[in-house]
């Protein structure tokens, strides 16, 4: 018997409705505005998470970097406080014995060494590293070069794989592969350079100025075998507490130290700030929805405002209807609707609008702009639609809801008793 | 000489039966405003056979207008009972109401009250569409109503493209569309100039020459002393109640 009857709500919001242009041209547009302001936000927001999430990979993903320091507990009568130095046979050890686990590298730095070319001489952090290092660390080279591999380890040659900058610093625009450079007064072949690549995260500066060399080509050269860092990368990121107690486990029975003291390495575990980080993205992004909801919610006050306005102007024909013996719903529905019908049409014009600046900055170059790259590029994606297309929706209930409440509570005797 | 040959034509032809269509027993209403409260009605009895025409006068402030709302179920009364065509109507939600609105009384306004933006066509749709009446059942009603009140050539026409006369033949063919128990005409004459008045007063004849039961309000004892039955009301109170 009482059927909702949408249909009819329809057909009563086609007659009943009377669109003054001006004024629902005016709300349209503040839904619009907020739609666009909501949707930029969360487009820059959007680019900001995908930019600093490709610069957090920048350096290698999953990976935990750990650093040779001090232990701080007693060990089998030994005292604390006693150095733990591994040396570049433990790479191998490690490779050996720690399971589930992807790579492991070793690698020793030395700052300020003159590097000559020509008549070009400079200064350069020069990184003695394992062979599996340029995988982990994403030293990606550039088409026509190689990163170091095994053989140059096993052999000790004397081949250098260059950081894009100090590449670009010594070499200018020629092709620096087959060239030969020498490294504090030592010839050594360059065999690659470094694709450039967005680095959020480093240690020991930044890998676009360094020279990889082989570590053993490195020990013979400047004398020490002392590991400086050590990255070590699971094959799954679950398992990377397997693979860091594992570690402990078998450089502490080599180097006599508790194998549950966490401080004989500082660790940097970037599957673990990966997570802080990814969260602070979602708390920024989440921050800039409701920013961009509450500029939304404006436009909606704006719809509410223009609906109970036109509950007033319509207070009689309500009445008409009432007297006539519309149900509630059909007097509400028509107001709901119409709410509806603005908040719908301010948010595809503010969607347009949106797309259309979006496609403005994709045209401005942000090459060489550290802070314009970091930005990344504004990018609307389909969970920032849904997002949006649902606060407009709640946006565009609320604001006719409460006029259309407004509505259902007219007395239609006392609206029909005046003239 | 509005209700001329209409309300005095003393014919009264017409079939009438004697079932009863409203009740009322004891109807009262209050009206709280803040902590000052109004009796608008102060117990009414009041009885309305199967086509009567009943007209009921009273100056204003008499209570006449709430008594009108209450039988017309646009408001629901204190205290006191009204059954109509034998269903009790105090105690209903609004929603119930409004059906009984719907299909039960035809509502006839002194402003007409008629939908400005849609046709008249529309406008004496209006009640059809709440009453769930499939489109083609709509359309015939709407035909033969507009036709009973002259105004087949004028279906399409705006209420702002008809004259007060005409709109008021379109408001008539509204109340008519559901065929309700009662027509409450509230002032139906008071905004028209004498003859189309006079045309409206005619419709009403026929109507209820018909057999329609019809409830005529006025401020005007001239007009209603020509109603065959009068009942005025003073002070919330039935004070006369007078058949010819």
């Amino acid at each position: 018997m009482h059927k909702p009857r949408p249909g009819l709500i329809f057909q009563l919001f086609l007659k009943a409705s009377r669109v003054q242009k001006k004024r629902a041209a005016l709300t349209i547009a503040s839904i619009a505005w907020g739609t666009l302001s909501l949707l930029l936000l969360l487009a820059f927001g959007e680019g900001l998470n995908i930019s600093i999430v490709r610069g957090m990979n920048g350096m290698g993903s999953n990976l935990t970097v750990l650093w040779p320091g001090t232990t701080s507990l007693i060990w089998k009568g030994l005292p604390a406080g006693r150095p733990v130095r591994p040396t570049i046979e433990d790479v191998a050890l490690l490779r050996e014995r720690v399971p589930n686990l992807e790579e492991v590298s070793g690698e020793i730095h030395r700052g300020d060494v003159p590097v000559n070319y020509g008549k070009i001489s400079t200064n350069a952090d020069v990184k003695g590293v394992t062979f599996g290092f340029g995988k982990i660390r994403n030293h990606i080279p550039k088409p026509g070069g190689r990163f170091l591999d095994a053989m140059d380890e096993g052999q000790r040659r004397r081949v250098a794989f260059l950081g894009d900058k100090i590449a670009e610093k010594i070499f200018g625009k020629q092709n620096p592969v087959g060239k030969e450079i020498s490294l504090d007064k030592i010839p050594y072949t360059v065999i690659g350079v470094m694709v450039p690549k967005v680095t959020m995260g480093n240690y020991i500066g930044m890998d676009k100025d360094q020279i990889s060399i082989p570590i053993t080509t490195f020990r013979a050269q400047f004398g020490t075998d002392k590991l400086q860092v050590l990255v070590v990368k699971p094959d799954n990121p679950a398992h990377m507490d397997l693979v860091l107690d594992e570690l402990h486990k078998t450089l502490g029975a080599k180097y006599g130290f508790d194998p549950t003291d966490k401080r004989v390495f500082g660790i940097w575990n970037t599957v673990e700030t990966g997570r802080m980080t990814r969260n602070i993205l979602m708390g920024i992004q989440i921050f800039l929805g409701i920013i961009g909801a509450l500029t939304l919610l404006i436009g909606g006050v704006g719809v509410a405002n223009i609906m109970y306005a036109v509950v007033k102007e319509r207070i009689k024909e309500i009445g008409v209807k009432m007297a006539l013996g519309a149900r509630r719903r059909w007097v509400t529905g028509p107001i709901v609707l119409e709410g509806m019908m603005y908040t719908f049409l301010g948010g595809v014009i503010g969607l347009i609008m949106a797309m259309g600046v979006i496609i403005v900055l994709d045209q401005i170059p942000t090459r060489g702009n550290e802070a314009l790259a970091l930005l990344g590029k504004p990018t609307l994606s389909i969970q920032i639609g849904m997002v949006s297309a649902a606060i407009l929706g709640m946006i565009g209930m609320i604001a006719g809801y409460f006029p259309a409440r407004r509505a259902a509570s007219i007395n239609p005797a006392e609206t029909l008793r005046y003239e | 000489m509005l209700f001329g040959n209409f309300f005095n034509s003393g014919k009264n032809n017409h079939p009438v039966e004697n079932g009863e269509v409203i009740r009322l027993e004891g109807l009262s209403k209050v009206y709280g405003v803040g902590k000052v409260e109004i009796e608008a009605l102060k117990g009414v009895d009041l009885k309305v056979r199967q086509g009567e025409m009943v007209a009921i006068t009273g100056p204003s402030g008499s209570g006449k207008s709430t008594l009108m709302n209450l039988i017309g179920c646009l408001d629901t009364a204190t205290s006191g009972s009204y059954r109509l065509r034998g269903e009790t109507v105090s105690g209903l939600g609004r929603e119930e109401l409004a059906e009984i609105r719907n299909r039960r009384v035809g509502f006839i306004f002194q402003s007409f009250n008629l939908l400005p933006q849609i046709t008249a066509y529309e406008n004496v749709e209006m009640p059809l569409l709440f009453g769930g009446i499939p489109r083609r059942k709509r359309r015939e009603k709407i035909m033969e109503l507009m036709a009973r009140v002259g105004l087949s050539e004028r279906v399409n026409h705006k209420p702002t493209e008809l004259s007060g006369g005409q709109m008021q033949r379109v408001a008539i063919a509204r109340a008519l569309a559901m065929d309700p128990d009662i027509i409450l005409a509230d002032e139906p004459t008071g905004n028209l100039d004498t003859s189309s008045g006079g045309d409206i007063m005619n419709l009403f004849q026929d109507l209820w020459n018909q057999g329609r039961t019809i409830l005529v309000i006025t401020h005007d004892p001239a007009l209603a002393r020509r109603a065959p039955r009068q009942v005025e009301i003073r002070d919330g109170r039935v004070t006369q109640d007078n058949r010819r």
